[in-house]
């Protein structure tokens, strides 16, 4: 019989830098599971340990307590018994705080060593710890380390092989509280020092006078750097990969096919002028492997860049902080901004940040507004294009009309839907300075997660549109819809086929409307129902797995409701 | 010095926390974060339209919501 994995857990606070250590301790051989459905994700990953070469290393979320009051805690608890070995990771800058779940954890008997993180910082900010008397009063191994850098790792796999299991008497919480007092004033001394640059830009970046400046320049400068980044990449990666070395190989495939057929369809798509266009043929080896990988991935990956060095930073909390008296009026909290920014790059991963918020209330709140109000960067673009030539006035309309109904909809539902957001209460961390390879990692397990997700879906989008093309299905659906689009909104019959691509990608669908003529009003009342009526394909996905098959329904017929209202009121109006 | 709100309590004060009115959920909550009677915080701002507050307690800055900082009753020190 084969011996089962020793399982080494990672526990300690929030934010107190577990994943550093965790990647730090299972190198290159990472693997991240991210179960869905819930706030709750944690990694898996694995290290060598004396001769065994398979010791399973698991990053626990963050707990203040044993004491379980959320679905993430309960997670962390349950997971807590499987341990053969406990890393007790704690903030040596916020010893006193950390040092309660220490208490806690120790009573459970499982052989435990106590990773002091954050070495470095205590010297900066004048705190001296006594590592041998932390270690006597604990009764356990104490390793001073530095996830970030990796000073200390070394020390604490070696004594990873010393840990011993030992017992201690429970203690009761005031017992802890009187034992931990104990411990600081024995171990810990402060020191007076002076406040280095990033301390003072904490300060200034936490008041609201200048806070909410910084935040407006913030933003704007992630923004103005996704789209350098993400650009650059289409220019000058995607697009000359697909159309020099990918081409070539389709071409034959579609020669061979005879250029025509069920199956040439389904693959290639139809012919643009007797030649393939990645942007029109709709094949599942043209447009299906072009638009996720070429056209959505190079954004993906600026835009997780840009949203890891922010998060690394510790700026995301002071952000969320900033604007949380607007967010509750909306019927969110500060956090929901996160997905909100997240969905101006891509409506896809702001749907996936929707895991943040604590709620169903809050996620549904979120879903419909960022599938409402919120455009992406590829529609901004689409629209601003077309919609600039008759006057940038009425691209102000539109994005106007999107603010408004973010507004309306959002003070409404918070009115009808019942319940209240949570209170905010979080810890802002101090900012540290990114450390380029925990970016590079974090960007590539993002990142590839994305493409095992996106890619298949819409594959399978382009499939089914193809298919049901191809049984006459969509004559059904212009003939079922026409009166909608034709007397409700007041556009002609020629902007179903738009439509309908609508629910695959709206920039492609936006674009679609150019060759056919609109007026002015039209063309306005088109691109604002585009942008309101449905999700794309890959954000439904993942929405659907966020919020529920239940709810997703229920958002989905708000959206579609609100695009019939609004585009019947602009027909009337404008 | 009188007990206060800690909403009332000017940026850039230090106090002594007193009591945390509410439930075990809230007070276990605030204790984690290291706000517990007895403690000393410090307000760092407070924003417009009852917006959270942010206070510094040891080491570690909190953002604390207008709701639950009322709940908390704090002398100046």
């Amino acid at each position: 019989m084969a011996k089962q994995n020793q399982k080494i857990l990672l526990m300690g606070n929030p934010n107190v830098g577990k994943s550093a250590i965790f990647s730090r301790l299972t190198g290159a051989k990472v693997t991240i599971s991210n179960y869905p459905g819930t706030t709750v994700g944690f990694s898996q990953g694995y290290m060598k340990l004396g001769n065994d070469n398979n010791v399973i290393v698991i990053d626990v979320p963050g707990v203040y307590n044993l004491d379980p009051l959320s679905k993430a805690d309960e997670v962390a608890v349950q997971m807590q018994e499987k341990g053969d070995i406990i890393i007790n990771v704690v903030d040596a800058t916020n010893l006193e705080r950390n040092l309660f779940l220490s208490l806690e954890l120790r009573e459970k008997n499982i052989p435990m060593i106590m990773a002091l993180n954050m070495w470095d910082e205590t010297r900066h900010k004048g705190i001296e710890i006594d590592v041998p008397t932390l270690q006597k009063e604990l009764g356990g191994l104490v390793v001073p380390v530095c996830g970030l850098t990796g000073f200390g790792i070394k020390e604490l796999v070696e004594k990873l092989l010393l840990v011993k299991k030992r017992h201690f008497t429970p203690l009761t919480r005031e017992q802890k509280w009187e034992k931990i007092g104990r411990i600081i004033s024995l171990t810990q001394k402060l020191h007076h020092h002076h406040h280095t640059l990033l301390e003072r830009f904490e300060d200034i970046s936490t008041r609201p006078a200048t806070g909410i400046p910084i935040a407006v320049l913030v933003v704007y400068a992630s923004f103005s750097m996704i789209r350098l980044v993400g650009e650059s990449l289409i220019r000058y990666v995607s697009e000359p990969l697909f159309n020099r070395v990918w081409m070539p190989i389709i071409e034959r495939i579609s020669f061979f096919l005879g250029q025509k057929g069920v199956l040439h369809n389904i693959l290639i798509g139809k012919l643009v002028n007797g030649e393939i266009d990645y942007e029109k043929s709709f094949g599942l080896l043209t447009t299906g492997l072009f638009v996720p990988l070429a056209e959505v991935l190079p954004y993906i990956l600026s835009f997780y860049l840009v949203l890891g060095i922010l998060e690394d930073l510790g700026y995301l909390p002071r952000l969320a902080t900033q604007v949380d008296n607007l967010m509750h009026k909306l019927g969110l909290h500060g956090y929901a901004i996160v997905p909100m920014i997240l969905g101006l790059g891509c409506n896809v991963p702001g749907a996936m940040a929707l895991r943040l918020l604590e709620t169903r209330r809050e996620k549904f709140i979120a879903a419909t507004l960022m599938a409402v109000a919120i455009p992406c960067m590829a529609q901004i673009a689409m629209i601003t294009g077309l919609v600039g030539k008759r006057g940038g006035g009425f691209v102000a309309l539109i994005f106007g009309i999107l603010l408004l109904l973010l507004i309306v909809k959002g003070v409404l539902m918070n009115k009808i839907i019942k319940g209240k957001s949570p209170e905010v209460l979080w810890e802002i961390p101090p900012y540290r300075l990114p450390q380029p390879l925990a970016i590079a990692k974090k960007l590539w397990m993002r990142v590839s997660e994305f493409t095992r997700e996106a890619v298949p879906y819409v594959l399978l989008g382009v499939l089914i549109i193809n298919v049901l093309t191809a049984i006459k299905v969509f004559d059904l659906l212009g003939w079922l819809f026409s009166p909608v689009i034709h007397n409700l909104w007041g556009l002609p019959e020629g902007t179903m086929p738009a439509m309908l691509m609508g629910f695959l990608r709206k920039d492609i669908a936006i674009g679609m409307l150019a060759p056919l003529d609109l007026t002015t009003k039209q063309l306005v009342i088109a691109c604002t129902v585009l942008a309101i009526y449905f999700p794309c394909m890959a954000t439904f996905i993942v929405m659907l797995r966020e919020l529920g098959l239940k709810d997703m329904l229920k958002s989905a017929l708000l959206m579609i409701g609100t695009a019939t209202v609004v585009g019947t009121l602009m027909n009337i109006f404008l | 010095m009188e007990e206060i709100s800690l909403t009332k309590l000017k940026s850039k004060k230090s106090a002594i926390v007193r009591s945390i009115e509410g439930g075990r959920g809230i007070q276990r909550r605030l204790e984690a974060l290291g706000i517990r009677k007895g403690k000393k915080i410090t307000k760092i701002s407070s924003h417009f339209w009852k917006g959270p507050v942010t206070v510094l307690a040891g080491k570690t800055k909190i953002a604390i919501g207008y709701g639950m900082a009322h709940k908390i009753r704090v002398r100046e020190e």
